[in-house]
């Protein structure tokens, strides 16, 4: 058997093993109530709320999330690059960039 | 005396600096991102790796301008005999884009320089490595971007209408053939449509591209994208339609993020699946599909580690006329973003 088969194999056994022994146990709180504690540029949750009230969460999630997980820090100094860069690739209007720039560093 | 070459060079790095100036005074500060990876793979008995480097680089000028680009080394390293003998490496580079683009007005955008071909949504969105759930591309992935992926030439691309109910997305461009090395492409020209519905995070969209050198050929392509709400469910699928081949690749991925949350070890597991067909019309040498009708089923079981780091694992079964075979795949991927300098606060 290859390196590469015996990894694999590991891994998923590994995980297997882990995802049944830790689902016997009482589910946490939502995601959502899990969000809630963030602050609000931490924003690499996978399961996005529909519920978003800020526009700029919303677009952001409704966009960016669909393709990446959102960097777990982002530095103010760079959003706005960050923003025009991802406007551009992700086909975002001027205002959604404004949105999202708000939300990211509000 | 400096010469003219130096003069010239000078009043290129004064105009550069000119123009980073309302950058650095608008703090948007150049990045520095991209992935770094070690990709291993075992097909048919075949085994390879791969350690990547692949940076990104994006620079603001004003308000209207960015340039941008993503580069790709990679060392490839196999057995000098397929299975048996000492490995033995060949280095690899390639510039996948490098771009000026010129934010013309909230839904125009203008692009010139060597881009990723919007063909599809895989190779625009999902081929940077620390990307892709998958380690390896859907093979119809050469229809429509002709094998490399990139081309040299002009874009428009845009929002036509962005609501909350719905967005409408437009691309179009056009390409020259060039041999230069690090900018090879064709002449082609093609454009895609998106129609995206955000309160369904449902995207439908179209495809074209035109092959305008040797044989003039048409490529066509449809993607299906749905990411539902409060789910961590992603399914996404494209087909495509070529000269010589057609097929379709359908994946979905479920994280397990809702049982303790995405930061929790078992939160962090995702699970996915991808079944993926190729039928062959006519030989096509050299087009980069499998020679023959193939059928592949991937199942796959990323780990999102923290600090962006992550592990990609799958095994793939592949049944085609020119032979079966098991694929193995194992990759660890880091993305980084960092600002060039550190700017004003």
């Amino acid at each position: 058997m290859k390196i590469t088969q015996k990894l694999c194999t590991a891994v998923w056994i590994a995980a297997l093993s882990v995802a049944s022994a830790i689902a016997q146990n009482k589910p946490a709180s939502s995601t959502k109530a899990n969000n809630a504690s963030k602050p609000p540029v931490s924003t690499h949750a996978p399961s996005p709320a529909a519920g978003a009230q800020d526009p700029g969460e919303r677009k952001f999630q409704a966009n960016c999330s669909r393709c990446h997980d959102a960097p777990e820090q982002l530095s103010p100094r760079i959003t706005g690059t960050v923003l025009r860069h991802m406007r551009v690739r992700a086909l975002l209007s001027a205002e959604d960039e404004r949105d999202i720039l708000r939300y990211l560093a509000p | 005396m400096p010469s003219s070459s130096h003069l010239r060079s000078r009043k290129i790095f004064t105009l550069f600096l000119l123009l980073a100036c309302p950058a650095l005074m608008a703090q948007d500060v150049p990045i520095i991102s991209g992935g770094i990876g070690f990709l291993n793979s075992t097909n048919a008995g075949v085994n390879f790796f791969q350690p990547v480097l692949a940076p990104v680089v994006a620079i603001p000028f004003g308000k209207h301008l960015l340039v941008e680009s993503r580069f790709d080394f990679r060392e490839f390293y196999s057995r000098k005999d397929g299975r048996s003998g000492p490995y033995q490496g060949t280095f690899f580079k390639s510039t996948q884009y490098l771009q000026l683009d010129y934010i013309a007005t909230p839904k125009l955008t203008f692009t010139v320089g060597r881009f990723l071909t919007p063909f599809g949504t895989y190779n625009e969105r999902l081929s940077a490595i620390w990307i892709p759930k998958l380690q390896d591309a859907p093979l119809i992935f050469p229809i429509g971007t002709r094998t490399t992926g990139s081309s040299d030439g002009v874009m428009l691309r845009g929002a036509l209408i962005s609501q909350p109910k719905m967005q409408v997305h437009y691309i179009g461009y056009f390409s020259v053939l060039s041999g230069a090395d690090q900018f090879q492409s064709a002449r082609a020209a093609g454009d895609r449509i998106d129609f995206y519905f955000p309160g369904k995070r449902i995207e439908i969209g179209t495809s074209y591209g035109r092959f305008l050198q040797g044989t003039h050929n048409n490529s066509i392509g449809v993607h299906f994208w749905w990411l539902p709400w409060q789910s961590p469910l992603q399914v996404r699928s494209e087909y495509a339609h070529g000269e010589h081949a057609q097929g379709y690749w359908l994946e979905a991925s479920y994280r397990l993020s809702q049982w303790r949350g995405p930061d929790s070890i078992l939160g962090r597991i995702e699970p996915l699946f991808r079944m993926q067909q190729v039928f062959r019309n006519s030989p096509g040498s050299g087009d980069g599909l499998p020679s023959a009708d193939t059928q592949q089923a991937d199942f796959g079981l990323d780990y999102h580690l923290p600090h962006e780091v992550r592990v990609n694992t799958s095994y793939s079964r592949k049944f085609s006329a020119d032979g079966n075979a098991n694929i193995w795949d194992m990759s660890l991927t880091y993305r980084f973003l960092f600002p060039v300098w550190r700017g004003h606060k």
